[in-house]
């Protein structure tokens, strides 16, 4: 036998989950919502998700390749997942430029600053949102649906008046908001199959909802169905609050994660001075995941039932 | 059906379809020059020394190494024929070790019986000395000696023997084999552990991909004190610890507490057949099943062998490799150890030699962390894997130990399931390893500047 044989450790045989692999299931199941919304908010949000796209794509190769010198991770499409998600989070009259350099922002300063794929501590399409909403406040809030612009249901809301889209509207998305959040029963289709797929799980974003929804109503901010097919709490909760790398790793952590977002989400749209919560109250709850982490460490199987808090807070 | 089980786990594909269903075949080569290898540490504990020496004449079932520690076991000759020489041999570890090299005569001449010693029929109080004086380990591949297993400190009170029959590492099937074909030996070797801990129930725990198995025990267990107890399919479900929290529903307190602290004694399928033997026949280990299998091989079997032989031998008898192999492992894929080469010998713990293909083994360069938190829905000790990564690979080794990393089982379920294809299992071993050198220093530190206070 003339063959080199491989020497390694154990395991010698893997399951079907890459990165990539995840990344491109993220990436189907935000399509129809988008497509959706091209079809409903007109071919200018088509150009702001490309926009996005190759902003971040190209950021990163650039960041890696000349900057840090190290390999190039574009393949693994978590910058495609960024620009994505950052694309859907903007109005379709996004000037160009805006979008481009709220993706810069968003892959280099939050992503590539903090070490890169799995070290930023908040999510780079959210922070990067944020920073634009500071940065051209009238652009990221204004609205335009078929050409007509008017308020978003929720920035009616705020401002006192009647919810002016009809439920049919709401949930199939033929109202104003941001490109990819409007179209609220594809995405809630997309985050199905994220949840079938075992990409992701049933917890973040059923706790989110149902805890934003309810507080949302016990607030006296506005009805149950408004207050999740609106805005935007189902893209938030089902493909923000998710992302890997700042949320939660145990499942009691993301219990816990999941109601701090649901209540910051109820607390800014009812008392807030933006009409919308969500993108901050992840951002917040973002910040919290170490410390959640820490305390919601498994119990190792064996160890004492009280031991938990004592092994994290002993040292 | 709602079957028990243990919370965490991974399911890999099984592969079991290769071999399960072929019966065991006996290989044992017949002609003499043919040399057999006995590394002479082949359990967990004290290595053993050798008492023979070159020119010795052997036979089969002869005593050739031995130590006077406890936590060690003798090793016997598996053939007829002459010591050869004592010199440092691979193993299927890939380390070199000293070995006692027997050139067979291909005769298999038996030396006598270990009963003939004792000179009386064995009474349940000569059990333990008779499985020490024949050499019996853990035969699932970790190897502990299993009169060790079989001598509780005085104040445990023993309420459970579990047989490991699970066989949860995929592509192995030689427990399976060996539960269909000799049900009889593996309950009436229960039975024997039985009747050293009187008080203690009997229980055979099968995984539930077995279902002729399950079926052959249930149809020949007669004893009400033995349970036969299928339990669902799912990785490490054999492992010691999930193995009672399934069975018994406790939990076995962190390292370095044993099973015998919940009353459990936890034994292999194969080591069960053994006791049985070495009680009724006064055999010792000089023979093992091994399923041969794998994508690569021609013809996937289950072997019954002698010890010491090579497992290049093995592979010949399955009419070699249909497609060139990247890995050969000796055990299963989960936890089995990736060989050098094929020209090592067969030893206690080898219950399975795999030959993979490039398609179905796993070579991947490892990517970023996530933060997935898969390895945390799998792991079956319920550590944070991904956190005992990172401490380790920054040579933290203060927060791995803090963080229970002592407590890793090595299944590799988290590795397994791992997008980023961390090598988990890797830092764990170098973090473990890290942790006892560190202990040892410190004890012999101390030790010292004890003595230098006299």
């Amino acid at each position: 036998m003339s063959t080199q044989l491989t020497v390694s450790t154990s395991p010698h045989v893997h399951s079907e989950f890459s990165t990539r692999g995840i990344m491109f299931t993220v990436i189907l199941a935000l399509l129809p919502a988008g497509i959706t919304s091209v079809y409903f908010l007109g071919l200018r949000s088509l150009a702001v998700i490309a926009a996005c796209i190759l902003a971040c794509v190209l950021s990163e190769f650039f960041w890696q390749k000349c900057v840090m010198k190290t390999k190039v991770t574009v393949c693994d499409l978590s910058a495609v997942v960024t620009g994505l998600l950052l694309a859907y989070n903007l109005p379709p009259t996004m000037p160009i430029w805006m979008a481009v350099c709220g993706s810069i922002f968003a892959i280099i300063v939050v992503k590539q600053f903090y070490g890169g794929l799995g070290c930023n501590i908040v999510n780079p399409a959210l922070a990067a949102r944020a920073m634009m909403l500071i940065s051209w406040p009238t652009a990221m809030t204004t609205w335009t649906v078929q050409g007509i612009s008017g308020a978003t249901p929720l920035a009616a809301m705020k401002a006192g008046n009647a919810v002016n889209v009809s439920c049919w509207d709401m949930i199939v998305g033929n109202m104003g908001g941001c490109i990819g959040e409007t179209c609220s029963i594809l995405l809630i289709l997309g985050g199905a199959y994220l949840i079938w797929e075992n990409v992701i799980s049933w917890r973040i974003p059923v706790v989110y909802i149902a805890t934003a929804a309810i507080l949302g109503a016990l607030f006296g901010h506005g009805s149950v169905t408004a207050e999740i097919f609106t805005g935007g709490l189902l893209i938030g909760a089902f493909f923000m609050a998710t992302d890997y790398t700042t949320s939660p790793m145990s499942a009691k952590g993301q219990y816990i994660y999941a109601f701090g977002c649901g209540l910051l989400t109820a607390l800014i749209r009812t008392w807030g001075g933006y009409p919308e919560g969500v993108s901050f109250s992840i951002l917040i709850m973002n910040v919290a995941v170490p410390l959640i982490d820490m305390y919601t460490a498994p119990r190792i199987l064996g160890a004492p039932k009280s031991n938990f808090f004592k092994r994290v807070g002993g040292k | 059906m709602n079957l028990p089980t243990f919370l965490g786990g991974v399911h890999p594909p099984e592969g079991k379809a290769l071999t399960e269903s072929k019966a065991i075949e006996k290989l044992m080569p017949e002609n003499s020059g043919e040399l057999f290898v006995y590394p002479l540490s082949q359990h967990i504990g004290a290595p053993c020394s050798p008492l023979v020496k070159k020119g010795d004449a052997v036979l089969v079932g002869q005593k050739i190494a031995d130590t006077e520690a406890f936590v060690s076991a003798p090793i016997f000759s598996g053939v007829s024929g002459t010591v050869k020489e004592i010199a440092p041999k691979m193993t299927v570890a890939g380390s070199i070790e000293n070995c006692i090299v027997i050139e067979s005569d291909g005769k298999y001449e038996k030396a006598p019986s270990l009963l003939d010693e004792l000179g009386h029929k064995p009474a349940p109080g000569d059990y333990v000395k008779l499985i020490r004086s024949a050499g019996i380990v853990g035969m699932g591949g970790a190897c502990f000696p299993t009169h060790v297993k079989l001598s509780p400190p005085k104040d445990k009170i023993i309420n459970w023997v579990i047989v490991n029959a699970a066989e949860c590492e995929p592509y192995l099937s030689c427990d399976n084999r060996l539960m269909i074909e000799s049900p009889d030996e593996i309950i009436r070797g229960l039975q024997y552990v039985l009747e050293i801990f009187p008080n203690a129930q009997g229980v055979i725990a099968i995984e539930n991909n077995k279902p002729e198995a399950i079926a052959t025990m249930k149809e020949h267990n007669k004893n009400p004190k033995i349970k036969i107890m299928p339990h669902k399919v799912k990785y490490p479900q054999g492992a010691e610890k999930m193995l009672i929290k399934t069975v018994t529903g406790q939990e076995v307190p962190l390292v370095p507490a044993l099973p015998a602290d919940v009353g459990c004694i936890v034994l292999n399928t194969r080591t069960t057949w053994q006791i049985c033997k070495t009680i009724e026949e006064g055999l010792p280990v000089v023979e093992r099943v091994i399923s041969v299998t794998g994508d690569a091989v021609n013809e996937p079997k289950n072997l019954q062998v002698p010890l010491g032989i090579s497992v290049r031998r093995l592979i010949e008898a399955c009419n070699g490799f249909k497609s060139e192999p990247v890995k050969i492992i000796a055990g299963g894929p989960m936890m089995g150890l990736a060989m050098r080469s094929v020209d090592v010998p067969v030893v206690k713990g080898t219950s399975g030699i795999l030959a993979l293909t490039s398609k179905s083994a796993y070579i991947a360069e490892e990517s970023a962390c996530l933060r997935c938190g898969k390895c945390l829905e799998v792991c079956p000790m319920h550590l944070e894997p991904t956190l005992l990564d990172h401490a380790v690979r920054k040579r933290d080794y203060e927060t791995f130990e803090a963080h229970g990393g002592m407590n890793c089982i090595e299944c590799g379920s988290c590795a397994y399931s791992c997008p980023a294809s961390r090598h988990l299992v890797q830092s764990y071993k170098n973090g473990k390893a890290a942790v006892n050198e560190a202990r040892r220093k410190a004890a012999a530190l101390a030790k010292q500047k004890a003595e230098a206070n006299k």
